[in-house]
């Protein structure tokens, strides 16, 4: 701001501008520095995206590979491409997985995102007394690792006749992801400009109202960061799936770990459930991502 | 202002509720009990298992109108899961495959349905045909059988017979393990790249501990003897182990602390070694051109021994029936169509003469399509399960029945973490005695709980 101040006041005294050639000097040292700079960063860039996404890469190519090929050491990585490790997975009957994921995980994402917004409205732009309390308790559901909570909550369960149930795990995960979605939404709410909302006020929109047409809009990057994080948790848990579903509720975790078998080769198959089964979140991440990118670096994680 | 302010805080206390309180609204009942003909099978997703679950719908579901869900694990959650199920009356499953290690643990429980009277009532089972060892090794201490048989291996010595004679050496029918060493070191490097032999070093009581207790057996070494006094330090377990990590070191496959039956298996058809001793069932996979490149050149034996006269190990993977399913009667169906002689057949036409889950039955190596198709080691194979002694597998008296296993829950824990000592030596860090008696000591805590 104060550069370009200067520069307009400099503009407007013409007598004491230094020679137009020096300028020109001092403009394109400062434009190769930061143009060194540039590629310094982009070379980086490009190399932890590369260091990223080779293990993502080499599980594409293994399982586009036949078993033999997928397990030879050194890899082979010309190998023959083939189709057919797709076609097995189709043959043992993904569907009902992924459809008992997608349940799983849009449902419990729907109802955390119902209950997070109002929560983290209380916390946040109207905060309830004691709320830091209220911000420790949400958090410390999370302190006890959840395989210690795996006993009682079967034992529950089975009591309850909800054992391979897939609205037992929309709830399970309901419950799981909250306080993440209440601790997200919140910090991305306390952004909210509070003059905007009394504004809103003035011009008469309820509680209900200033929440859909002005608190939305703003914290609509957080919303789908957060949305995001609930859906790949849950679309990822193993642990209370494999534990508390057998037959009809399974999701597709379960159905990628059937292929790993203590006799015969199973990498190339193994890796083709692997890529169709992280597809959706591939999508999701995707579809969300001009949002995403404003989400995570300006909300909850600054 | 007020009412508004309670919203609020109710808001808060019902989404508080809802974190802490994880399940339990009783709402809805999810299982499918009730429906007798539909079953619930849970199993391993070895190729075997897979390939049953695509032949149910046209052929036993078909003849009985029995529907069957599979839902397929892997070994050490399929045990998780089966507990679970059993010890809490959760009743989800009413078939499950378990392998002879677990059928004289659980049926000792009573967690297991005893399948003799279903045996027998099915005159086209032919009971009488299942091969000794097999029955002997699915049968509780009570004598009764808990699980119908759905193929069976014993362990051999797999070489390149080609890879031999090119160095003038023939391989006996009945070797001994100095022979196999000194053979190993022969062929060690013979062809660019190959080592001598492939020997598991991945440790697991399952993995490392399956060919090296048939090892320590053929030493004269045990675990326990019969009053369950540890041996685990004494003498010919530590000559065996001696023997079978140096073996690996000078000649054994490249990072042999990691390699498995997996990796052997793929050293093997790769032609990266020239001898593998393990499962009997690993030959159709390397007789298998379509998986193999070794397929024609491959030479079997029988297990290598040292004072013993047989030393192959018993195993068998079963279909088993938890006392908790309601649906007994289809469930029997089920597994007796899958442990038959007709399924079998079946396999066989559908699928390939070399896919048939064997090793179960004798009739099996006298149908002329398997004796095709398993001409370069079905014989041998058979002659192998047969001569396992489940109950007496080495040169002194056992507590329990098992050859590469001793037959108690600790086991599993005790193998492992001794295996992993093991591991250790071979990739170079610390010794086999200082592994063996650390080893003692772990085994003492387990024989406290039986003496």
């Amino acid at each position: 701001m104060t550069a370009t101040t200067t520069e307009s006041r400099a503009t407007a005294t013409p007598p004491q501008q230094p020679p137009a050639s020096r300028r020109r000097r001092q403009r394109k040292a400062k434009d190769d520095t930061s143009a060194e700079a540039g590629i310094g960063w982009t070379v980086l860039a490009w190399a932890i995206t590369v260091i990223f996404f080779a293990p993502v890469a080499w599980m594409v190519l293994t399982s586009l590979h036949i078993e033999a090929d997928a397990a030879t050491n050194p890899p082979s990585i010309l190998a023959k491409l083939t189709l057919q490790n797709y076609q097995a997975l189709f043959n043992r009957g993904v569907a009902p997985f992924l459809i008992n994921s997608a349940i799983a995980s849009v449902g419990s994402t729907l109802l955390v995102l119902v209950l997070a917004i109002p929560a983290s409205y209380a916390l946040s732009i109207r905060p309830v007394e004691k709320w830091t309390d209220v911000m420790f308790f949400f958090l410390s559901t999370k302190f006890l690792p959840p395989i210690a909570a795996l006993l009682p909550i079967y034992l529950l369960v089975q009591k309850a006749g909800m054992l391979d149930n897939i609205l037992t795990l929309v709830i399970l995960y309901t419950s799981m992801n909250l306080p993440i979605a209440v601790w997200m939404m919140r910090s991305f709410l306390a952004e909210v400009p509070v003059e905007i909302l009394e504004a809103a006020r003035i011009d008469g929109a309820g509680f209900v109202r200033t929440i859909v047409s002005v608190v939305m809009p703003i914290a609509a990057p957080g919303l789908a960061a957060t949305s995001l994080i609930c859906f790949i948790f849950s679309w990822n848990e193993f642990m209370f799936a494999v534990n508390l579903t057998s037959t009809t509720a399974s999701t597709a975790p379960i159905f990628l770990v059937g292929f790993i078998s203590s006799q015969g080769l199973f990498l190339a198959k193994l890796c083709a459930a692997a890529t169709l089964v992280s597809l959706p979140v591939l999508i999701a991440g995707f579809a969300a991502q001009d949002k995403l990118v404003r989400g995570l670096s300006l909300g909850a994680v600054k | 202002m007020a009412t508004r302010s309670m919203t609020r805080r109710i808001t808060l206390a019902v989404t508080a509720v809802l974190s802490l309180v994880l399940a339990g609204c009783g709402a809805g009942g999810g299982g499918s009990a009730g429906d007798t003909k539909s079953i619930n099978v849970l199993m391993v997703g070895n190729p075997q298992m897979v390939d049953i679950e695509k032949l149910t719908k046209d052929s036993f579901t078909k003849d009985t109108g029995i529907k069957v869900n599979y839902t397929i694990l892997p070994e050490n959650e399929l045990r998780d899961k089966v507990t679970q199920d059993i010890a809490t009356k959760a009743g989800q499953y009413d078939v499950a495959t378990i392998g002879a290690y677990e059928v004289p643990i659980w049926s000792q429980n009573g967690w297991l349905t005893p399948l003799d009277s279903y045996a027998d009532k099915d005159t086209k089972f032919d009971k009488a045909d299942l091969i000794k060892p097999i029955v002997q090794a699915l049968s509780g201490k009570d004598g009764k059988l808990y699980g119908l048989p759905f193929y069976g291996e014993s362990s051999f010595l797999m070489y390149r017979k080609d890879v031999l004679k090119q160095k003038g050496i023939t391989m006996p029918d009945h070797p001994t393990w100095d022979q196999v060493a000194k053979v190993a070191a022969q062929v060690d490097g013979a062809q660019p790249g190959m080592k001598g032999v492939c020997l598991r070093g991945l440790p697991g009581w399952g993995e490392m501990f399956a060919p090296l207790t048939t090892v320590v057996n053929t030493f004269g070494g045990t675990w326990f003897d019969k009053d369950w006094t540890p041996q685990v330090n004494a003498a010919p377990f530590e000559a065996a182990v001696n023997f079978y990590v140096n073996l690996v070191k000078a000649h054994g496959e490249p990072g042999a602390a990691q390699a498995g039956f997996t990796e052997c298996l793929n050293a093997m058809s790769q032609g990266k070694v020239a001898m593998w001793y393990d499962a009997t069932s690993a030959a159709g996979s390397l007789e298998d051109p379509s998986v193999s490149k070794v397929a024609g050149k491959v030479g079997y034996a029988f297990a290598p021994t040292k004072v013993t006269k047989s030393a192959g190990w018993l195993w068998a993977w079963a279909w088993a029936m938890p006392k908790t399913t309601k649906k007994a009667d289809s469930a029997s169906k089920f597994m007796l169509w899958a442990s038959s002689k007709d399924y079998e057949n079946l396999v066989g036409a559908k699928l390939g003469w070399p896919r048939v889950p064997a090793g179960k039955r004798e009739s099996t190596y006298t149908n002329p399509n398997y004796a095709k198709a398993a001409a370069a080691f079905g014989q041998k194979t058979l002659q192998s399960i047969e001569a396992a002694k489940p109950d007496d597998p080495g040169v002194q008296a056992r507590p329990t029945v098992g050859v590469q296993y001793v037959a108690v829950p600790e086991f599993q824990d005790l193998g492992t973490k001794v295996s992993q000592d093991i591991a250790a030596a071979i990739a170079g860090r610390g010794t086999v005695k200082e592994a063996l008696d650390k080893g003692q000591q772990l085994a003492l805590d387990v024989a406290k709980q039986y003496k």
